[in-house]
């Protein structure tokens, strides 16, 4: 997708519009964008003012105003200093900031990042996640990036494209596409989930195994089979359930701990067999005494399942 | 549709898209035009008469009943088996020496191992003349040992063993040098004793680089025709009938049929070689850990005195030339002179060729690499023509399964065409160096193409986003960073030109006469001496070429390319 936006490949159908204008047929070099690889491809040969001022030598522009202009990027950036380096004595994450300094020199209309915190360690990602967004929002231009670090979209992004397979899923806000996941693909592919075998009893009602419980949105035919769709954090469990819909009792049969909060699996016995993951913060362990174990009441709350059918 | 607004500059990117698709094409003009062209009319001579009638097959069959003709295949196709035969076993130990012991002077020996790849193939043969010949130094021992003459069979054999064993052995270190030392670990750990370690890992890991150096040892004795020319007396085989055809009688026909039978071992090699080599890149995995030899004494020492016994063997081979080349008269005046070369370079009717030779190698250094290196990047890295880019590849190797004989015959068949356009570069030094490139294309095309795999594939695709063509991403940054693979191909050029022969013989007009040719008229016309001189001087050049390779990469790598070491990664 992204390289056929950059003219790299040839779609084999529809068009491509940029800003009123049509670029489907055009060849890379006639199109508005800068471009950020996975690999960077800064060229090896040339120092940091070499690599940054590519584009620049090439329209003519005086050396002076070359070296000013990559002064001014590679200060945009956070790199000031670097100009007389090869991008061998860069790491990682300097060798990323050059190559965006690059693709940005020429002001293009649009950036297209193509997984550019890939080769990066993990808390290296984290930092440039912030700091490319910083910089985007400095700059103003327009950004694609691809990822499939989905927690890399959802911080970083203003609106989220879920692709599956080259067909798109979902577009809409980070928090659209976790809310309201539009396909079971999107639901199961951002964030953890629980998915419970269901049948239609009613409209907005359903059983699974034994279990009656209520789901708000769209409705089902009768009898139909279908799957329940529910984000571990989404259950009421503290205060008095009185009056909460789809109440459930279980038993706690393990808990995870993953840092800042842990992850239990409860065994309701209405569900047959499939176990359902609950969200607790650490607070919360210790205040309801979730250990394995322990009896659990808990109510899912109608208006997060979302329900797709089978 | 919207409205379609090109940019000002779009025209002009879409001129650099054009550029390289015409230039490409070019490429694919030059290549079915010096290649598959002269292949073609060799085909078209073979199935015609002199008036150019279609005669069907029957020179093939004029050719198998003559049956001293018929008996050189049978001679060509032994004595190729048996040189390799020989030489796969010599230069196996060899490189299983350089590559699994811990003996020391490696560096040297494998040096002096390398050094036939600097001589014209003629002149083994010439000094295993004055080693075993009428009046050799050894013919004694040779004849205690059975064999009655070394001209035929045996001095061919022995040359094409002298001329083979570096190219054997290069494909064999690599195989070896491909180990995985964890396979190494885990034997040992089972507790296995080394010759099963030998036959049950060793063995198996490199029996593709085995079959590799076979054919190519098979290949190039077959097709060569400077040792058997000189050494061989009255035994034929097909290279030299093919030059006895067409040079002793003019039988361009029969010429053409011996051709395309010296085609059919090549071409089966080369298929050979095609299929191995897919292998034997994915023998290796990432994970795989080199394997380190550990000191063994007596192993170790073992290996020293055999490889040693080999170079000296070598060393014999080429000495023998040079001493040649500085005595009066073998072997009635033994006095050190320089009479030899003043004859082979002022004196002689061959006295240009020597000079024309160095300036075949400059020319095809110049030419070959910026063609190869250029059709290489074009084919590798820009885009479009798709059914043109898998037939110039095709192409581009296939150069290397067409003898030079074949190709030389083609040449003439093709170019000296009085309907041809291009007849005007029949007898100039222009046809040797286009030849010469092509003839050797597939070595030089496969350093580049290695080179440029290494290359961030996404270099072009940043210059077209940065609106830069792509031909000053090509100068600025591919050039610059392939300089070590570029210089070595223009080496690699310089020096096989220097000492072709075999492409060459059928091309060569008396003011273009070059050094190997010359040794051949020389030796034929009983002048020993100045034809060991040519030789030597031949493999000096090569050898100060070489020198100057390494001295100007070195100085290149510390200088321009001092990124390469200035690696302080956190």
């Amino acid at each position: 997708m992204l390289r056929i936006i950059a003219g790299l490949e040839t779609q084999s159908a529809g068009r491509i519009v940029q800003n009123g204008r049509d670029i489907s047929a055009l060849p890379p070099a006639s199109r508005d964008y800068g471009i950020v690889f996975q690999s960077y491809a800064l060229f090896p040969n040339l120092t940091v003012t070499g690599n940054v001022g590519y584009g620049l030598v090439n329209r003519r522009m005086s050396r002076a105003d070359v070296r000013a202009r990559v002064t001014e990027l590679l200060k945009l950036v956070g790199l000031p200093g670097s100009e007389p380096k090869y991008p061998s004595q860069l790491s990682g994450g300097q060798q990323q900031r050059i190559a965006l300094a690059r693709a940005l020199a020429t002001s293009p209309g649009l950036l297209l990042l193509d997984e550019p915190l890939s080769a990066l360690d993990a808390l290296e990602r984290v930092r440039l996640r912030g700091e490319i967004r910083g910089l985007q929002k400095k700059v103003g231009v327009t950004t694609i990036m691809v990822t499939h670090d989905q927690e890399e979209a959802l911080s970083m992004a203003d609106r989220v494209v879920v692709m599956n397979k080259g067909e798109l899923e979902q577009v809409g806000t980070p928090r659209e596409i976790y809310e309201q996941p539009a396909s079971p693909f999107v639901a199961d592919f951002v964030g953890r989930i629980n998915v419970l075998d269901a049948v239609t009893v009613g409209p907005g009602e359903y059983r699974s195994g034994r279990l009656a419980l209520k789901a708000n949105g769209a409705t089902y035919q009768t009898g139909s089979r279908v799957r329940l769709y529910l984000r571990p954090e989404d259950r009421v469990v503290e205060g008095s359930l009185d009056g909460e819909a789809n109440r459930v009792r279980g038993q706690i049969a393990k808990v995870e701990f993953l840092g800042g909060h842990c992850l239990a699996e409860v065994q309701v016995p209405e569900l047959e067999g499939q176990p359902l993951s609950v969200f607790f913060s650490l607070n919360q362990i210790r205040e309801l005494g979730i250990r394995e174990g322990a009896a659990l009441e808990l109510a899912l709350r109608p208006d997060r399942i979302r329900v797709f059918s089978k | 549709m919207s409205a379609v607004l090109p940019a000002p500059a779009a025209a002009r990117f879409r001129v650099s898209d054009f550029v390289a698709r015409g230039l490409l094409i070019l490429a694919g003009i030059g290549l079915a035009l010096f290649l598959v062209a002269p292949m073609a009319s060799i085909f078209e001579r073979a199935v015609q008469d002199n008036q150019g009638n279609f005669v069907g097959l029957r020179h093939f069959a004029t050719y198998f009943a003559t049956p001293a003709l018929a008996r050189s295949v049978w001679n060509s196709v032994w004595v190729s088996l048996a040189v390799a035969a020989v030489t796969v076993p010599v230069a196996f130990l060899f490189a299983y020496a350089l590559t699994r012991s811990c003996m020391p002077y490696k560096g040297l020996l494998r040096l002096i191992a390398l050094i036939p790849l600097l001589a014209p193939s003629l002149l083994p043969a010439i000094a295993f003349i004055q080693w075993f010949g009428n009046q050799g130094m050894a013919k004694g021992l040779m004849q205690s040992l059975g064999i009655a003459s070394v001209y035929g069979a045996p001095g061919i054999i022995l040359s094409e063993v002298f001329n083979c064993f570096p190219h054997a052995l290069m494909i064999l270190i690599a195989a070896l040098a491909l180990a995985d030392g964890r396979l190494y670990e885990a034997a040992d750990a089972l507790g296995t004793r080394r010759l099963r370690r030998f036959f049950t890992i060793t063995l198996p890991g490199c029996k593709y680089g085995l079959l590799s150096a076979f054919t190519v040892v098979f290949t190039y004795t077959i097709s060569d025709f400077g040792a058997p020319k000189v050494i061989g007396g009255n035994f034929n085989v097909l290279a030299v009938d093919v030059f006895k055809q067409v040079v002793g009688q003019f039988n361009f026909s029969i010429g053409a049929v011996v051709g395309l039978l010296l085609l059919v071992p090549s071409v089966f090699a080369f298929a050979v070689d095609w299929v191995v080599r897919r292998r034997l890149t994915a023998n290796l995995s990432a994970r795989s850990v080199p394997y380190a030899p550990k000191p063994r004494g007596v192993f170790d020492r073992l290996m020293l005195s055999y490889c040693a016994l080999v170079c000296l063997l070598l060393l014999a081979v080429l000495g023998m030339a040079v001493y040649t080349s500085l005595i009066q008269l073998w072997p009635y005046n033994l006095t050190l002179t320089l009479k030899h070369y003043r004859y082979a370079l002022i004196d002689g009717d061959f006295a240009p060729a020597f000079w024309n030779s160095l300036k075949l190698g400059a020319w095809t250094a110049l030419i070959g690499t910026v063609f190869v290196f250029s059709t290489a990047y074009l084919l590798e890295k820009t885009r479009g023509l798709g059914p043109l880019r898998p037939l110039l590849r095709l192409l581009a190797l296939l150069s290397m399964a067409v003898p030079g004989l074949v190709l030389g015959l083609g040449y003439i068949m093709f170019f000296n065409h009085p309907q041809n356009p291009l007849n005007f570069l029949y007898q100039t030094m222009a046809i040797l160096a286009i030849s010469t490139v092509v003839h050797y294309y597939t070595s030089g095309h496969l350093t580049a193409v290695t080179a440029l795999k290494s290359l961030d594939d996404e270099y072009e695709a940043v210059s077209a986003s940065l609106k830069v063509p792509f031909y000053k991403t090509f100068w600025r940054v591919t050039v610059p960073v392939c300089l070590p693979a570029i210089l070595e191909i223009a080496r690699y050029y310089f020096v096989v030109s220097i000492s072709t022969l075999s492409c060459v013989v059928f091309l060569y007009a008396p003011h273009t006469i070059l050094a190997a040719v010359a040794i051949m008229n020389m030796d034929e016309a009983g002048d020993i001496g100045p034809a060991a001189a040519l030789g030597t001087l031949t493999v000096l050049a090569s050898a100060i070429v070489c020198f100057l390779y390494a001295l100007i990469a070195g100085i290149l790598l510390s200088r321009s390319q001092r990124w390469r070491f200035n690696v302080e990664k956190p």
